[in-house]
């Protein structure tokens, strides 16, 4: 770029496209319920994904209360067990996480942060908010139908899933893949909206180099979802169709509860790779928003540029297109070829790299940062500590050896819950601390945060770390009870119960947050504009929160990347993005490099 | 999951080459405005809606992508696989789609040349083929369930009729799209906007007819 010092004009291009058309809704519910707003629609987002998420939060701690204290609790049966292991995981991994980063998040940052009014295809938007909550009430009603919600596991592997006798197979499994199809169509149009903003909606000067992390965190993530998703819905109807009309693409021949089925030679191995083939790259569906979110936070609160962005651009990119090569890693015991499993460790081995380089970067834009102890900081370092943690075991499992015997460990429970679990929600709460101000107008109150962070930073850990001796013990992971095991000691019991009783503790403080984001919508301190003096467009609205079309009447115009903290020689330690070099004011001559 | 892995890498090369483009010479701290050729929108005739169309395109190749290799796999998989040759009515019903191509492109030349008022004949004769394609198909199915080729019978019987349903089901959503092409020409509404959405129209029918090559040759072949 011929531009490179802070004298260049102040020229910038004209839009490349017309002021938008927006509804403009004059009543309640056009403008709260039917709204065409993205902020609306991603706080509809949030409030459902969030709703759904607490029923999963409970089921998981009915499925602790079952390990931890077995046979106290008479309503948990096998059956019952079994199918809150199975609710719990589909819940937060789709209905949750994915719903969240990108529905909630995506939909409120995308327009702010590009300098947009709104996404580009609002009533898409709309439909898209819609069907989700759909998708969301077809899986709760599984819970009413008789038999209850499937008990398959949260893969829904056949021909466990859908052969007599298994929870849930008079309805729950149907309503469970109906609504994944609805996800999935609702998702689609969700997703259509954040590439196509990202792409045609920037504002003046907002080039792809300029846009901040989030936003292409969030924009890999939707363009892996969109090619990945399609994997589960072809095994979905594929399955349904096993299921209602009884063909047989992954059903083989077998007897179930004494009879012989009518299903003839189908292959359960087809479903695995359909499965996998969407579900890791869904890790990354998860990860990568997290990824983006994360940088922006370490950089405003360590007031420090991030450190190698365009690198940062780079590994998102080369993690997502990976991401498409290292499925059958979680099929090492389906009995495969191994060479294959050989082939498939390589690739997931490689995909180490890339991600490494992310969390070397983030710990470089701590280095020598003016950190400060926030709560959106804290919650970021609990994420580069937990990743790193779930990370590293990651790679003990990418290795055939290794993981045959531990594959049906909790190690792979402790494992997975450290990257997947704990890693995002943890960025979870770091945007939510990070963004409500803006979103509100007003603060989270600090005291309750912090309480909510130790709780939960320490509880996790409680909870998580120990399942990794749990595994390296051999204690099987999707177990009901173990009765009389002989390998298992009694030192297993003893370390159940207590994983149990931080996992209460650690929901219990979620309620503590959740009370602190309801009192401080209406209690907390006034925010003002900007409280953590950031650099990105959506604290530079004129309105806070912003207001239905985003900025006022101009749009921002953008001078500058969004890591402009502590510039040498600036008088501020931040410059906003919308600041022409012209404007910013300078420290006198003799005073740069006095302060450092 | 080879046809999908090759279709995921060809999008991948493409995608990865634009990505270098916008990033490579780029010094992303450095402030200041940007010359016009600078900036790194996409082409003025990538419209968003345009855009749009792509990116739901992409979605869908995945989708029969992914299709196409269940197929594959389920073929490999086992043994029990016996092919079925699929009827004569589905040469017939190819031509017909087809010409529901030619019909479409014809009201878009006609909308691009200004001629609103003549266009109708041919944006009906579009749906009207598409009508008379699905069902078609659904006496295709009627001939091979006739045959003896029940969905259950065989993994090929059912991917015959799961393929041609799923090919079906997002030319039926197509019409919705058509039918309010229809509307706004019926209105006389203004011909720029009629252009947009015919346009959008027509690519994805020209998109769906190429799928359905595909798929029709994949049911030939194996």
């Amino acid at each position: 770029m011929a531009h490179t010092g802070h004298d260049a004009t102040s020229y910038a291009p004209p839009a490349e496209l017309p002021e938008m058309e927006l509804a403009h809704p004059k009543t309640f519910i056009g403008k709260y319920i039917w709204s065409q707003d993205a902020k609306v629609i991603a706080i509809q987002y949030a409030i459902t994904a969030t709703a759904i998420g607490f029923v999963a939060l409970v089921l998981s701690i009915l499925i602790r209360l079952q390990l931890g204290f077995p046979g106290t609790f008479s309503f948990m049966t096998p059956e019952t067990y079994l199918q809150h292991v199975s609710m719990h995981g589909m819940i937060m991994v789709i209905y949750l996480l994915t719903a969240l980063f990108l529905g909630g998040f995506g939909n409120y940052l995308i327009p702010l942060m590009c300098g947009a009014r709104d996404m580009v295809f609002p009533y898409l938007n709309m439909l898209s908010y819609w069907v989700y909550l759909l998708a969301v009430l077809v899986l709760a009603a599984s819970f009413f139908v008789p038999g209850g919600p499937t008990g398959a596991g949260w893969t829904l592997y056949p021909p466990q899933a859908i052969s007599p006798g298994t929870p849930g197979i008079d309805g729950g499994i149907i309503l469970m893949l109906a609504s994944l199809a609805l996800f999935i169509i609702g998702f689609t149009m969700g997703g259509l909206n954040y590439i196509v903003t990202v792409l045609q909606a920037r504002t003046r000067g907002m080039t792809l180099m300029r846009l901040p992390l989030t936003i292409w965190g969030i924009f890999m993530a939707t363009v892996l979802a969109m090619l990945a998703f399609p994997a589960l819905l072809v095994a979905a109807l594929m399955m349904l169709m096993d299921l209602l009309v009884g063909t047989s693409f992954f059903m083989p021949t077998m007897m179930a509860l004494g009879e012989q089925t009518g299903y003839q030679d189908g292959s359960p191995l087809l479903f695995q790779h359909l499965f996998w083939f969407f579900g890791h790259p869904e890790v990354y569906i998860v990860a990568l928003p997290a990824f983006g979110i994360v940088s922006d936070i370490l950089a405003t609160h360590a007031r420090r540029n991030i450190f190698g962005y365009r690198m940062m651009v780079w590994a998102l990119v080369a993690i997502g297109g990976l991401s498409f090569v290292v499925w059958a890693h979680h099929m090492y015991v389906s009995g495969m070829n191994p060479y294959f499993g050989f082939l498939f460790a390589t690739t997931t081995l490689i995909i180490a790299v890339p991600t490494a380089i992310k969390v070397y970067n983030w710990v470089l834009t701590l280095w020598r940062g003016n950190i400060q102890l926030t709560l959106p900081m804290l919650f970021s370092i609990a994420f580069i500590f937990t990743f790193i943690n779930g990370g590293l075991s990651g790679l003990f499992l990418g290795n055939v050896t290794v993981d045959v015997p531990l594959a049906d460990t909790y190690f792979v429970v402790g494992h997975f819950h450290m990257v997947m679990a704990v890693a995002p929600i943890m960025v979870v709460f770091a945007a939510i601390y990070h963004w409500f101000p803006k979103i509100t107008g007003r603060m989270l109150h600090s005291g309750m945060g912090h309480v909510h962070f130790w709780v939960t930073f320490i509880g996790t850990y409680a909870i998580y770390y120990p399942m990794h001796y749990l595994g390296f013990a051999g204690v099987p992971r999707r177990y009901y009870a173990y009765g009389e095991t002989g390998f298992i000691p009694e030192s297993v019991v003893t370390l159940n119960s207590a994983i149990t009783i931080a996992a209460v503790v650690v929901s219990l403080v979620q309620i503590l947050f959740i009370y602190n984001l309801v009192w401080s919508t209406f209690r907390g301190r006034e925010a003002g504009p900007n409280p953590w003096k950031a650099t990105t467009l959506e604290w530079q609205t004129e309105h806070t929160p912003p207001r239905h079309g985003n900025f006022g009447k101009e749009l921002p115009v953008v001078y500058r990347w969004p890591y402009d903290y502590s510039v040498p020689g600036a008088k501020d330690d931040f410059i906003p993005q919308n600041v022409p070099p012209e404007q910013v004011e300078m420290l006198p001559e003799g005073a740069v490099g006095a302060g450092r | 999951m080879t046809t999908t892995l090759v279709f995921l890498v060809a999008l991948l090369v493409v995608f990865l080459g634009w990505i270098v483009r916008q990033s490579i010479n780029v010094k992303p701290w450095a402030a200041g405005g940007l010359q016009p050729s600078e900036t790194d929108h996409l082409h003025p005739a990538a419209t968003a809606a345009r855009v749009g169309l792509g990116v739901f395109l992409a979605v869908i190749t995945s989708f029969f992508m992914l299709s196409i290799s269940a197929y594959n796999m389920r073929m490999d998989m086992s043994e029990d696989w016996v092919s079925l040759s699929p009827p004569l009515l589905l040469w017939l019903n190819t031509l017909v789609l087809v010409a529901g191509s030619f019909a479409l492109q014809r009201a878009w030349n006609l909308a691009r040349a200004g001629h609103a008022a003549r266009l109708m004949p041919a944006l009906l004769a579009g749906g009207l083929f598409t009508g008379v394609f699905v069902v078609g198909q659904l006496i295709a199915w009627w001939q091979v369930h006739a045959g003896g080729y029940l969905l259950t019978g065989n993994p090929a019987n059912s991917f015959f009729y799961l393929i041609t349903a799923l090919h079906g089901l997002h030319l039926l959503g197509g019409l919705v799209a058509w039918y309010r092409v229809v509307r706004r020409v019926r209105r006389s509404e203004h011909i720029a906007r009629i252009r947009v959405s015919l346009e959008l129209c027509t690519l994805y029918w020209h998109f769906l007819l190429l799928v359905w090559f595909i798929l029709f040759g994949l049911l030939l072949t194996t």
